[in-house]
C-alpha cells in the first residue's frame, strides 16, 4: 500500500503545486520519484514528529496542502495533541498518513503495533478517518482527502497486500463499498484486513452460510445510509478490524447502533484484543495470535450466526 | 515599507503605558489570570508591531503579509489590545474580553479577530507552525518574515527543541525568535525547574544567529527586529530579558501575578502609575 500511496502522491504533485510531503525520517527509497521531480516539496522533518505535525498546520495556513508520513503508532501517538490542536481544533487541510496499521510492523514488536490509531484518531472533532482496503482505495482516498477541506487520517497498510478490486471502484469519503454480495451475514471490513475478510467469506461459502463483504473505508464519517440497511437486511453484521475491539471500527458501529431503534441484526466485533503482543513473529504470527486469519473469522462468525440461525 | 519608518520612542512608550493599563483593566474586570505574563512582553510586541511587521489592518489575510505568533498564548491580552490599538478591529470588541459567548477568550484562537494568526494556549505549539509558515513561504517564493514570541517556561517543552533543531538545518533565514525572558514560570523560577543557563548559548548551539537585549528597551528591540534578515543565512533568536508583571512597581518580578487578579484599588493604583489617571 505504502508503494501506491507514493505513486499516487508524485501524480497529484504534478498537478497540484500545493502538495508538500513532510516524512519523519523514514521510507528509505519509497520517495525517489517524488523527491527527483519535487526537490522543493517535500522534507525530511526528522525523528520529530510533533514539530512535523504542527509545521504542516502552518503550511496549510498559508495555502499548501501538507501530507505527513510516518509509522501508524508513532504518527498518531507522538504528537496527538499536535494532531488534537494545530489541526483538528483549527480545523486545517492536512492529510496525516499512518503506514503500518494494525500488526503489519509485526516483527519490530509491540512498540511499532498500530491497534488505538482508529480510535484516537475517530474521537477528534473535525477528524476524517479513511482505512482503504487495498492499493486502488488508498490512490483514491488520497485524491479524495485533497479535495476535503479539513483534516483526514489515512490509515495505510505496508506492502504486499492483495490488490482486491479489479479495476478503480466508484470511491467517495463516507460511502462504503460492496465487495461481494451475500445473503445470511455481513462482513463490514476496515483497512488492510480486508483480503483476509474476503477469504474468510469464501470458506463461509463453503459452509453454505452466503457472507456479503464491504469495504467500510470510511471510519468517520459512518456511511449510516449502508449501516442501516445491513442491520435491516442481515441477522449478523460481523466487523473486523486490524485494531483493537476498544474504541475503533466496531465500537464506532456499536455506539450508531445503541442510539438506533431495535435492529434485526447483531452485532459481532472482531479485531484484536485488549492486550499487548510482546512475543517476535511476523505479521501472520500476529494474526493468529489475535484470531484475525480467515479460518478464525469465518469460525467466530458460524458460531455466533448459528445461535441466531 | 514600514521597517524604513523612523519611530518615535516616546511615542511608542506612551502606547505601552497605555496598554499597561488596558491590561490591568480587562485582567480585573473580567476575573482573568496570567497579568504578570501579559506584562512582560508589552515591548516586545510594541517593538513588532510598531516597528518591522509588515501587515496592513485593513488587509489582514494579505498572503505577503509578516506573520506574529504569540505563542505563549496566556498572554493573549497584550496581542488582543495590540491588534486593536493597530486599527484590526474596534478597541470597544475588548469589553466583550472573557465574557460568555465572546470570541476573544483567555488564550487566543485562529480568527476569533482579524490578525490573530492561530490558535495557542497549549506551550511548545507556536514556533513550530511559524516554521511551517516559514517554509511555506520559501516555497511559493513570497518573501514574508514570520515572527514567535515564545516564553521562557515554555522552553521546557520538548518540541521547541524539535523546531530548534529543524529550522537552522533547513537554513530558514526568515523565522525569528522572541523570548520573554522573564525568569519565572508558573510555580517557580524558571533557571530553578529546568537548566535554561545558559539560555543565548544554547540557541546558538544549535545553529541560532543569537541577540540578547534588554526586552522593555524599544530601541533595542526594534534595532535588532529590523535587521532581518541578518545575512547570516540562520534563523534568528532575540533572548529579551525581561520583567513580569513589568511596568507596575507592585507587581514586579512578584510570581503571585501569574495567577492574581488586580482588585479596583489596585487597577487605580497602576493606573496612576502608568500616568493615565
Amino acid at each position: 500500500m505504502r508503494n501506491s500511496f507514493a505513486s499516487e502522491l508524485t501524480a497529484l504533485a504534478a498537478k497540484d503545486e500545493r502538495i508538500f510531503l513532510l516524512y519523519g525520517d523514514i521510507g528509505n527509497r519509497l520517495f525517489d520519484d517524488y523527491k527527483a521531480l519535487f526537490p522543493e516539496r517535500l522534507m525530511n522533518c526528522g525523528v520529530a514528529e510533533a514539530n512535523m505535525v504542527s509545521m504542516a498546520a502552518g503550511m496549510a495556513l498559508c495555502e499548501l496542502r501538507p501530507v505527513t508520513y510516518t509509522i501508524a503508532s508513532f504518527m498518531t501517538t507522538r504528537c496527538l495533541e499536535q494532531i488534537r490542536i494545530d489541526v483538528c481544533y483549527q480545523n486545517l487541510p492536512v492529510i496525516i498518513v499512518g503506514v503500518g496499521a494494525g500488526l503489519s510492523y509485526a516483527l519490530d514488536g509491540g512498540t511499532h503495533h498500530s491497534c488505538e490509531d482508529i480510535a484516537y484518531m475517530r474521537i477528534l472533532p473535525n477528524m476524517t478517518v479513511v482505512c482503504p482496503g487495498d492499493a486502488w482505495e488508498v490512490r483514491l482516498a488520497l485524491k479524495a482527502a485533497l479535495k476535503q477541506k479539513g483534516p483526514v487520517y489515512i490509515r495505510l497498510g505496508k506492502r504486499g497486500e492483495p490488490i482486491v478490486h479489479q479495476r478503480a471502484p466508484d470511491f467517495i469519503i463516507g460511502k462504503g463499498i460492496i465487495v461481494h454480495k451475500g445473503n445470511d451475514v455481513c462482513l463490514l471490513s476496515t483497512g488492510n484486513i480486508l483480503p483476509v475478510v474476503i477469504k474468510a467469506s469464501e470458506k463461509l461459502d463453503k459452509d453454505g452460510i452466503s457472507a456479503q463483504v464491504v469495504s467500510f473505508h470510511t471510519v468517520k464519517p459512518m456511511d449510516e445510509v449502508l449501516l442501516s440497511e445491513v442491520f435491516s437486511k442481515f441477522t449478523l453484521v460481523v466487523t473486523v478490524e486490524e485494531h483493537s475491539v476498544l474504541g475503533g471500527f466496531g465500537s464506532s458501529v456499536a455506539e450508531w447502533l445503541s442510539d438506533q431503534p431495535s435492529q434485526k441484526a447483531h452485532l459481532l466485533r472482531l479485531g484484536t484484543a485488549d492486550k499487548f503482543l510482546y512475543e517476535a513473529g511476523e505479521q501472520n504470527y500476529a494474526r493468529q495470535h489475535f484470531g484475525l486469519t480467515s479460518e478464525s473469522i469465518a469460525t467466530e462468525t458460524l458460531k455466533r450466526f448459528g445461535k441466531f440461525e | 515599507m514600514k521597517s524604513a519608518h523612523p519611530i518615535n520612542i516616546a511615542e511608542l512608550s506612551s502606547i505601552s503605558r497605555r496598554i499597561r493599563g488596558k491590561l490591568v483593566e480587562m485582567s480585573h474586570r473580567a476575573g482573568t489570570p496570567h497579568l504578570g505574563s501579559s506584562l512582560s512582553c508589552v515591548e516586545i510586541l510594541v517593538a513588532v508591531y510598531w516597528g518591522t511587521l509588515k501587515i496592513d489592518a485593513a488587509k489582514p489575510l494579505d498572503p505577503e503579509r509578516d506573520r506574529f505568533i504569540l505563542s505563549k498564548g496566556h498572554a493573549a491580552t497584550t496581542l488582543y489590545v495590540v491588534l486593536a490599538y493597530q486599527g484590526f478591529f474596534p478597541a470597544e470588541i475588548l469589553e466583550s474580553y472573557a465574557r460568555p459567548g465572546s470570541c476573544l477568550s483567555e488564550h487566543p484562537n485562529l480568527g476569533c479577530a482579524p490578525g490573530v494568526e492561530v490558535s495557542t494556549g497549549s506551550l511548545g505549539h507556536g514556533l513550530s507552525m511559524g516554521l511551517g509558515m516559514a517554509l511555506a513561504g520559501r516555497v511559493r517564493g513570497l518573501s514574508y518574515r514570520v515572527f514567535v514570541t515564545i516564553s521562557d517556561g515554555e522552553c521546557n517543552e520538548g518540541s521547541v527543541w524539535e523546531a530548534a533543531m529543524l529550522a537552522p538545518a533547513q537554513k530558514l533565514d526568515n523565522i525569528v525568535v522572541i523570548i520573554d525572558y522573564n525568569k519565572w514560570q508558573a510555580t517557580g523560577r524558571s533557571n530553578e525547574v529546568m537548566a535554561l543557563i545558559p539560555l543565548r548559548e544554547k540557541w546558538e548551539a544549535f545553529g541560532w544567529s543569537t541577540y540578547e537585549v534588554d526586552g522593555h528597551d524599544l530601541n533595542a528591540l526594534i534595532k535588532v527586529l529590523r535587521n532581518i534578515p541578518d545575512n547570516t543565512g540562520k534563523p534568528v533568536v532575540i533572548v529579551a530579558h525581561t520583567v513580569k508583571g513589568k511596568g507596575i512597581s507592585f507587581m514586579e518580578d512578584d510570581n503571585n501575578w501569574h495567577y492574581r487578579i488586580p482588585t479596583p484599588e489596585e487597577v487605580t493604583k497602576a493606573k496612576l502609575e502608568l500616568g493615565l489617571l
